[in-house]
């Protein structure tokens, strides 16, 4: 594609669209009755950074990641990734854009295998019909061979060789943790949402995470939007850091203009008077 | 203790995973193959039996043991099945044709119930399928015009290739094949994404939907093939029993599909054809103990009580069925003196999905 076409196909993305961002959430909001657990959140995602969300304990951020999730339907506002509106969607259909995410309490398939659980994360890639399944035929082995070939691609990446045949309820939480982006990253997203990765984890595991991640970051080139409460964490990885309170922006900028931030420093130790 | 030192990905998808497996099931193989040259007639009818009981299993081990949706109107499927096979059969439709069409209908109902199932868990849905049960029954009891009602239908024996499957041997011959073919299907579904997706969704709606699992598709699926593997038993059924009326596929004859299910394992494919033998063989061996036992107790009832018995025993003492009992000896004696009593300890499968709701 000449630069001219990809200016066309950028316009005419915007005339249909109306958002031209990698990933952008505008003005979205939820009410659970008359509580609004999240209000008027706006932010725009660059491609390939380290985007966090930070805020004091109901604040709103899981609740954000829920519905960029779909899992429950927004109020008010609009979900746009790579100019198409996701409000609406059914939720697996976010995964098979490209978006894939992990769990403040870690939702894996405990009965099974680390390399079975890491294998459902290839769903998207899925191309056999059912028939072909009940059959197996060569076509439905060359693909599984193919599935397993990208798993051990991150299986290698993030170090998990010596798990991959345990079964996952026998795990230590910090391995499982580590498991469970394992499995994200096998559906080859684009956009990787991540709710508290350093939850649960010991500093030493917690370093690590902050490895993975920016491994994530510059390696794989995938962009991260990221719910973190540990600080150390969030100034050392992210690009760009965005504050709640009570389900509202307070402060956006770099780590460091956020953490001075007067708004934030009042939303966390509360004010003088 | 085998150790089997992999070289190769194909390894971890091959059906036998090594030489003891091809040994031992290749053996109970030719067994059940030969087995009509030894067997006399009662024990080929009972076998006959443990392969139509069994492909029920397989088809209810799909929806409850990987997929993780109850259901307690299976019979309503059964019964599907085999009057679609019984009534096609009159009408002179060859068995080549007239199975399929069962599988197919039976398929197609199970996808019905399937659709309202979609917003239902747990012991809502087993309570919608026993409803669902009560309607086919119902139906059928009434729709005397095509089905005989109470008064019952009657059933020739199949017409395979243009020669009638009379004989004993023949017709045992066609129940294990079709048991065998099932198996194999559902082998290959398990190892392939389709399967993978129901056992996403047992283990964890909220983690599966997240990986792109379409969750109203793959429940409704599993329901579909369900149905459709019950109602290939439900023609053999049909072929076998050779009266079919509507009581025969009443709520007892769900529970007793669930109890195959859990009996042999909730969530092996071995523990569909344990629990298939199980079920057949209880009732011989109540008989038996009859003898045994003082004159007044040995009524009618007492097969539903030791029946009851063993259900509510094995769901206490071993969820794991048979097959998971099978496994725990297995491990005990290739880990002696290691063994732990905690190591096959688990959650209950079903409920922990629900946490993020």
């Amino acid at each position: 594609m000449t630069s001219n076409d990809a200016v066309r196909e950028r316009s005419r993305e915007e005339q249909a669209t109306g958002s031209t961002a990698f990933f952008e959430v505008e003005n979205l909001g939820i009410r659970f009755g008359g509580v609004r657990a999240v209000d008027g959140v706006s932010f725009a995602l660059r491609p390939g950074e380290v985007f966090t969300i930070i805020g004091p304990n109901g604040a709103g951020k899981t609740t954000i990641f829920n519905l960029i999730g779909l899992i429950y339907p927004a109020s008010s506002g609009r979900i746009w990734f790579d100019g198409r509106d996701l409000t609406g969607l059914a939720p697996h259909r976010i995964a098979e854009l490209g978006i894939a995410r992990t769990f403040q309490n870690i939702e894996l398939f405990e009965h099974a295998t680390v390399l079975q659980n890491l294998l459902i994360g290839r769903h998207r890639h899925r191309r056999s019909a059912l028939w072909q399944e009940l059959l197996f035929t060569p076509g439905v082995r060359r693909a599984e061979l193919a599935q397993r070939e990208a798993v051990e691609k991150v299986i290698d990446f993030l170090d998990l060789a010596h798990y991959r045949d345990s079964l996952v309820g026998g795990l230590p939480y910090g391995v499982r943790k580590v498991i469970e982006l394992a499995r994200a990253l096998a559906t080859e997203p684009r956009l990787l949402l991540l709710d508290e990765p350093s939850s649960g984890l010991n500093p030493e595991e917690t370093d690590d995470m902050a490895f993975w991640i920016e491994d994530i970051k510059n390696d794989l080139g995938v962009t991260v939007l990221m719910v973190e409460h540990d600080m150390s964490l969030v100034a050392r990885v992210s690009d760009r850091v965005l504050a709640l309170n009570e389900g509202r922006p307070i402060a956006q900028g770099t780590p460091a203009e956020v953490q001075s931030h007067p708004a934030v420093i009042e939303a966390y130790l509360g004010s003088e008077d | 203790m085998r150790f089997i030192f992999k070289t190769d990905y194909a390894q971890d998808i091959r059906i036998a995973k090594h030489g003891g497996h091809w040994f031992w099931y290749g053996l109970l193989l030719a067994l059940l193959v030969a087995a009509p040259a030894f067997a006399g007639e009662y024990l080929l009818t009972q076998l006959q039996f443990i392969a139509i009981y069994s492909i029920v299993g397989f088809g209810l081990m799909l929806l409850v043991g990987f997929t993780g949706q109850v259901s307690l109107g299976h019979a309503a499927f059964l019964a599907v099945g085999a009057y679609t096979e019984g009534l096609l059969q009159a009408k002179g439709v060859p068995f080549l044709i007239s199975l399929p069409a069962a599988a197919l209908f039976a398929g197609a109902t199970g996808i019905i119930v399937g659709l309202p199932a979609l917003r239902l868990k747990g012991i809502y849905l087993a309570i919608a399928t026993l409803a669902f049960n009560v309607i086919v029954e119902e139906i059928i009891a009434r729709w005397e015009d095509l089905t005989g009602g109470n008064a019952g239908l009657l059933v020739k024996p199949a017409v395979l290739l243009g020669q009638a499957v009379e004989s004993p041997a023949a017709f045992y011959y066609l129940c294990l094949a079709l048991a065998v073919m099932v198996c194999l299907g559902m082998i290959n579904l398990l190892r392939s994404p389709t399967g993978r997706a129901f056992v996403a969704i047992r283990d964890s709606e909220i983690s599966a939907s997240c990986m792109g699992v379409n969750l109203a598709k793959y429940k409704t699926l599993s329901f579909g093939l369900s149905a459709a593997i019950t109602g290939i038993a439900g023609a053999l059924y049909a072929h076998k029993i050779a009266f079919l009326s509507p009581e025969q596929f009443g709520l007892f004859q769900s529970i007793e599909m669930l109890t195959i299910v859990i009996l042999g394992g909730v969530g092996f494919l071995h523990g569909a054809v344990l629990g298939a033998a199980f079920i057949i063989f209880l009732p011989q061996g109540i008989a038996i103990a009859k003898d045994w036992l003082p004159p007044g107790v040995a009524t009618s009832g007492v097969q539903a009580v030791v029946f009851g018995l063993v259900l509510v025993g094995f769901i206490i003492f071993e969820p794991l069925g048979l097959y998971g009992r099978w496994l725990k000896i297995r491990t005990y004696l290739e880990l002696f003196p290691f063994y732990r009593r905690g190591m096959f300890r688990r959650q209950k499968a079903y409920a922990k999905s629900e946490r993020l709701r």
